[in-house]
């Protein structure tokens, strides 16, 4: 297992190392940022000078030696137009995310659990196709559609909920949540449903296909000759067997959920990382949009580790080697 | 209370399936005593699996019990509610499978499988229960239960797999056990052996036995008596001794005579039974061997045989029974 650990640690380095090669390079064909940054009254020999001091002098090659030397110091840069280091304003942004995410994956697992069981076990069932019917539709509608929908309905025609922004927060280890007050939880629900409406339909798809494997497996029967009820052999005994592909997908969603949280973000002015990302490539803030692109690459590195460590949690027969 | 454990009475199963009704068990009776051990004999698809599924009330869509009886010490299975069938299963009738490698949970501990088992259906407390898990290991032959009760069935051989089923068809004492290919799916090495555990247990624990078998030779060494199926019919039922020695249903004598012997002279070729077994969806009119019968005559073409009593304890459905005291008695 310490091997194991040892190894996946060094491969989670290299893709890390490759991401920040690809990034770094792609961002610098993108435009010459210092003319975003100098007046628009600044003369030739102001923008050679501000070239210099930035170090955009320099072939690519030392640029991103230095880039590479400070991204190793933790220094991800400063934001050109906050004048802040970028890593200190990416983390400002993070719980606001974060605590979004967290809500998606909640309210997905709530509803696709039981709605994927259900649908796998009785397929025949009318309800299941309901279910069925519903995901393909949570699948194909895109969430900017239907987070304008849900503002439209619930915010403008209802007044039920707020459509934009955090609300008020309450802090919890000195960081600020928002679902913590009754304000912050109310402008969370329309954001978290949107954000998890995909993921949620997805996984009562691949939910509802596993547990039908399953339920035909030998050992379901063996467990209704044993007496079982259907309660415990839906949850005990065929939710476990059919879980293995489920976190796989599981764990990538979360991470296409933190990404897919700047659209559902800019949508409901929410402000976390996400918003800060799309203000960030309106105004060709470089440092931030490296800065994000490596935090997120980093975060779906670690929960792809994370996932393989559960598989071992769920499944005895596989050996992580 | 009822002279039998089991009475089973004109019992059908049918599959509903788009190319149409499958009718697996056409009219099944048997009985069974307490503590008495049932062979059901025959080939693949004969319908021995079904009987034995439908016993449980574990037929699931597209298949149903269509008709009959099932009575078990004295009430009627048929009738009976899936919550109060769920009481039964286990405690009352457990069942063994034919493929240990799959009738096992792999994601739990066979521990807390046999746990299962002793938790839905007794009172006994959690230390009780470790306790009698420890002892029913070693009942099958699990050498040093206490460091194998928290392994996973994958870090068990196919036999000893088969033992931990046994421990868990075991476990509460069922008055009956059906197993169903026991010993199919085991190397021949390790079918003996199981098959002797499981008589030596059933006569332990004071249960009943049906044993769903092709394998005849299993059959003849430890039941007492046969019941030889075809095609969703009991065609021939006695003692097992007498039966072996002397079939009447041409059916059973062609199935006995397909068994390689190692003694006496070699014949030039293995007998075997000609033709195939009827397509279910499609049965012959008349009684459904008579296609692959070398006794059948027209009278076999047109009507079906009824099961009647031919000696004493000896049941068939054959218009022209082989082996009886002179040739053509079976006319009636």
């Amino acid at each position: 297992m310490l091997k194991y650990l040892i190894k996946r640690i060094f491969q989670m380095i290299a893709v890390l190392f490759a991401v920040s090669l690809i990034v770094f390079f792609v961002m610098s064909f993108t435009g010459d940022p210092v003319l975003m940054i100098v007046p628009p009254t600044a003369t030739d020999a102001q923008i050679a000078e501000a070239r210099v001091a930035l170090g955009l002098d320099q072939p690519l090659w030392v640029q991103y030696r230095v880039f590479l030397g400070n991204l190793l110091r933790g220094d991800l840069g400063v934001s050109y137009i906050f004048k802040r280091p970028a890593l200190t304003l990416i983390v400002e942004r993070m719980p606001a995310t974060l605590e979004l995410v967290f809500f998606s994956i909640l309210i997905s697992l709530a509803v696709a659990l039981p709605c994927g069981v259900f649908a796998g076990a009785w397929p025949n069932n009318p309800l299941s196709r309901i279910i069925m019917g519903g995901s393909l539709l949570g699948i194909s509608l895109p969430s900017f559609w239907l987070g304008i929908l849900f503002i439209f309905y619930f915010a403008v025609e209802k007044g039920l909920l707020p459509s934009s922004g955090r609300g008020e927060t309450a802090t919890l280890f000195g960081i600020p949540f928002a679902f913590l007050t009754r304000d912050g939880f109310r402008h969370i629900i329309l954001p978290a449903v949107t954000l998890a409406m995909g993921t949620l339909a997805m996984l009562i798809r691949l939910i509802r296909a596993q547990i039908m494997e399953v339920m035909r497996q030998d050992f379901i029967k063996f467990a209704r000759a044993k007496g079982v009820s259907w309660k415990n052999l839906l949850f005990r005994h065929a939710l476990k067997n059919a879980l293995v592909p489920v976190v796989t997908v599981f764990g990538i969603q979360i991470g296409t959920l933190i990404a897919f949280a700047t659209v559902t973000e800019t949508i409901f002015a929410w402000p976390g990382m996400g918003k800060l990302l799309v203000d960030s490539i309106n105004t060709s803030d470089r440092p931030i949009i490296v800065a994000y692109l490596m935090i997120v690459a980093a975060m779906f590195v670690f929960i792809n580790f994370m996932v393989d460590i559960v598989y071992t949690l769920i499944d005895p027969r596989i050996d992580l080697r | 209370m009822a002279e039998y454990l089991l009475e089973v009475k004109n019992l059908k199963t049918c599959f509903e399936l788009f190319r149409g009704t499958v009718k697996a068990v056409d009219g099944v009776d048997f009985t069974l005593k307490e503590g008495e051990i049932l062979g059901i004999v025959g080939e693949s698809g004969g319908g021995k699996s079904v009987t034995g599924f439908s016993l449980l009330g574990l037929i699931d869509l597209p298949g149903r019990i269509s008709g009959g009886e099932v009575f078990f010490r004295g009430e009627d299975l048929l009738k009976k509610s899936e919550e109060e069938m769920r009481r039964i299963r286990g405690k009352e009738i457990s069942m063994i499978f034919q493929d240990p490698m799959t009738s096992l949970n792999p994601l739990q501990t066979i521990g807390s499988q046999i746990d299962e088992m002793l938790a839905l259906h007794t009172d006994l407390s959690s230390a009780e229960r470790k306790q009698r898990i420890l002892d029913l290991l070693t009942e099958v032959g699990i050498p040093n239960p206490a460091d194998r009760i928290n392994n996973y069935p994958h870090q068990f051989s196919g036999g000893m797999r088969q033992r931990v089923v046994i421990a868990i068809a075991l476990a509460v004492n069922p008055r009956l056990i059906i197993a169903d290919e026991p010993t199919t799916a085991l190397d021949v090495t390790v079918q003996a052996q199981i098959l002797k555990l499981m008589e030596n247990l059933v006569h332990k624990f004071g249960s009943a036995l049906i044993l769903i078998t092709h394998d005849l030779a299993v059959v003849s060494e430890m039941t007492h008596r046969v019941a030889v199926m075809y095609c969703g019919k009991i065609v021939e039922e006695g003692p097992t001794k007498d039966l072996i020695a002397n079939p009447h249903h041409p059916y059973t004598k062609g199935l006995l005579e397909s068994i390689p012997k190692m003694a006496g002279a070699r014949t030039p070729r293995l007998p075997q039974i000609s033709g195939m077994v009827p397509s279910l969806f499609d049965l012959p009119k008349g009684c459904s061997f008579a296609p692959r019968c070398s006794r059948a005559t027209e009278r076999c073409l047109q009507d079906v045989p009824e099961m009647r009593l031919l000696s004493p304890g000896r049941k068939a459905a054959c218009y022209h029974p082989a082996g009886m005291a002179e040739e053509g008695e079976g006319h009636e």
